[in-house]
């Protein structure tokens, strides 16, 4: 496995290229090309806005005010998350050509998603950045300190997930529908459209145990809520579990990569 | 020293005969059978221990039939792929032509392509950067490089494709029966791509079923039949050796004897020459074999052109005859009636037929080209009805070394005057 991971470091020019590549061609023949990328999240942003500010606002708890600026800092590193797991399901089978004719590292495929995912996310960044200034919220820089932390974090659970994933997908092709229904799941599951502070007490140990919970809440606790992140010694237990799934999930890729060759 | 080393290795690919199409994890659940699903219940051996090295600067061509397991030799050697059993050992880089232009995006242009393929067959990006112009120059893509992939013709595309890969400057190369791209021109220069790879000393191994390639181009060839290697060492001998088996196994494809299985009528089809294949006629007198013998009195199927072939029929009369023709024509695959002639063109008077006896019909050299011709034989009235005909019932097989073209091959030499020098001829 140490030896596939340094492989995996000097592919890394190439995962640089597969991911301008990813992003080059996804919108390439579309008028409006990249704003599609700022557009999506504002997009999303607004339905929920809307829904929860317009259609049923008393379903929304007070105190946190404004709402899209706490509904913009969980829903953005949760589009990241998920759509680089649906692509990094499918993304083995859609590179099947190369994984059975070329010889080259399999997991870079559901890597280069998720960092395509990233470079998204981080697009979102200044639409996100636009708001604080719009909203005059101040963001304190010790607190703004822990956020690279945080993405780091959450970078590793996803590549550990969706190495993972990628791998499975190919042996069970109906991995890719399940996982669309288990992401929506987890979306209401997890602290984005409402603070984990208002769901019932004996329903927060269940929300902790979704490691996605620790994400948003860190993600709020900097950007939104004001006063300073109390949450710190909870994200950093969480980088032992990110690290964790990360291993794991390579592990497991790791396990099946000679099968791939001849199954996808 | 040794560029390839491969050390009994066996290849089974598992085959998952109880699940239908693709599995899925909620059968597998409802089963109860996860495990059971994940494990193979046959498995199918493509290389039942193979063993071979080639030297470093030498080139090494495999042959042999469909499913022998070239491909599946050549894959593990490239390392996609692990072998179930044994050991492969490649010294240096590895570049392998098995499918060109795999991994190009069809949105993004040729140029982007170039750098992605380049770097996924091992090359740095600086590397492709300065390799950049002689890989679109040997593609002949100056004017199109910038262009989304999505617009090449197919030739456009494995003209890249080719030369990424060749451009990778690899130690080793693995070409799997690819040359097949671009024009005559474009071949050529493949060509001579290998013969300057071979030059400077690299290895290359190719698998193809052109064996003219692999005796021009070859230092050494190796053959491999369902899994095994049936022959290794000079290119000349190899090919040779799987000729002889090629034929031997068409022999014995074409040896069914099919008068017996067709269904035959007494009535003649009343267009001959729309006729296809059958047996007709009265039976007064029959056909009741026929063999193809060649000089040494083997009977055989394939005959190589220039070669002795005696056709033999053993036939019968249910009574005596006393008019009575046996006739013998040869048609092409097309359909071309290449000869046909009988006893009563050539002017025999029949005398007597009883019982059973044996015609022959002898060819001393066989004048046709290479190629598979059916036999058509009769035994018949001199006004031409048919006691028994046998229509394109039987098949051989005519090989050649040189391929000429046309039907008939006649005998012949060259001449020169002085003032041209020429060999082998």
């Amino acid at each position: 496995m140490l030896h596939s991971l340094r492989q995996l470091l000097r592919h890394r020019a190439l995962v640089q290229s597969l991911v301008a590549r990813e992003l080059k061609a996804r919108y390439r023949g579309s008028t409006l090309g990249l704003l599609w990328s700022f557009i999506n999240p504002l997009l999303l942003l607004s339905i929920y806005t809307f829904v929860f500010t317009t259609v049923m606002p008393g379903a929304r708890s007070a105190g946190i005010e404004p709402f899209s600026l706490f509904l913009f800092c969980g829903l953005l590193p949760w589009t990241w998350f998920s759509s680089s797991l649906l692509e990094s399901s499918n993304s083995l089978i859609a590179g099947g050509n190369l994984i059975r004719k070329v010889l080259f590292p399999a997991e870079v495929l559901p890597i280069v998603s998720v960092f395509a995912g990233l470079v998204h996310f981080c697009l979102g960044l200044p639409i996100l950045a636009a708001f604080f200034i719009y909203y005059r919220v101040p963001v304190p820089l010790t607190d703004l300190a822990w956020f690279p932390l945080i993405v780091l974090e959450q970078l590793l659970l996803t590549l550990g997930f969706a190495l993972m994933v990628s791998a499975l997908t190919v042996h069970f092709r109906d991995l890719r529908d399940l996982l669309a229904n288990v992401l929506t799941l987890a979306f209401f599951l997890t602290p984005i459209i409402y603070p984990l502070s208002q769901a019932p007490a004996w329903a927060r140990p269940f929300l902790n145990l979704n490691p996605f919970t620790t994400l948003a809440v860190s993600y709020q606790e900097v950007l939104a809520i004001p006063g300073p992140f109390l949450g710190w010694p909870r994200l950093l237990i969480f980088a032992v579990v990110s690290v964790a799934v990360f291993v794991a999930g390579y592990f497991v890729f790791d396990r099946l990569r000679d099968t791939l060759a001849e199954e996808v | 020293m040794n560029a390839i080393e491969v050390r009994d290795v066996r290849k089974t690919y598992r085959r998952y005969g109880r699940r239908t199409t693709f599995g899925t994890l909620k059968s597998a659940i409802l089963t109860g059978r996860v495990a059971r699903d994940l494990k193979a219940d046959e498995a199918f051996e493509a290389l039942k221990g193979v063993s071979f090295d080639v030297p470093s600067g030498k080139t090494l061509g495999i042959v042999g039939r469909n499913g022998s397991g070239k491909s599946t030799m050549l894959k593990l050697i490239a390392g996609i792929g692990r072998p179930t059993a044994g050991d492969v050992k490649v010294q240096g880089r590895v570049s392998a032509l098995i499918e060109l232009g795999a991994g190009f995006h069809p949105e993004i242009s040729g140029r982007d392509n170039v750098f992605i393929n380049g770097m996924m067959l091992g090359l740095s990006k600086r590397e492709v950067a300065s390799r950049f112009d002689e890989i679109v120059a040997f593609a002949e893509l100056e004017e199109f490089i910038d262009e989304p992939v999505k617009t090449y013709s197919s030739g456009m595309y494995m003209r890249l494709g080719f030369s990424v890969a060749i451009n990778v400057d690899p130690d080793v190369l693995l070409v799997d029966e690819v040359l097949a791209v671009g024009d005559e021109a474009f071949t050529h220069k493949c060509l001579d791509k290998f013969a300057d790879f071979r030059r400077r000393g690299r290895t290359v191994l190719l698998v193809t079923h052109s064996l003219d390639m692999v005796t021009r181009f070859c230092d050494e060839a190796l053959w491999l039949d369902h899994g095994l290697v049936r022959a290794q060492g000079d290119p000349r001998r190899v090919v040779d050796a799987y000729l002889l088996d090629v034929a031997a196994a068409e022999n014995r494809a074409l040896a069914r004897n099919p008068a017996v299985s067709v269904a035959s009528t007494t009535e003649q089809p009343e267009d001959m020459m729309k006729a296809v294949e059958g047996r007709w006629g009265s039976r007064e007198a029959e056909i009741a074999a026929v063999e193809f013998v060649r000089s040494d009195g083997v009977a055989a199927h394939v005959f190589e052109s220039g070669e002795a072939l005696a056709i033999r029929m053993r036939v019968r009369a249910h009574h005596p005859l006393t008019d009575f023709v046996f006739g013998v024509a040869l048609f092409s695959a097309e359909g071309v009636c290449c000869y046909g002639t009988n006893t009563d063109i050539e002017g025999a008077e029949p005398l007597e037929f009883t019982g059973d006896a044996e015609v022959g019909f002898v060819i001393d050299s066989l004048c046709l080209v290479a190629g598979t011709y059916t036999v058509d034989v009769a035994v018949h009235r001199r006004n031409g009805v048919p006691y028994d005909y046998h229509r394109s019932l039987y098949t051989i097989r005519v090989t050649s070394r040189v391929n000429e073209t046309g039907i008939v091959r006649p005998p012949h030499r060259w001449t020169f005057s002085s003032g041209i020098r020429i060999s082998g001829l």
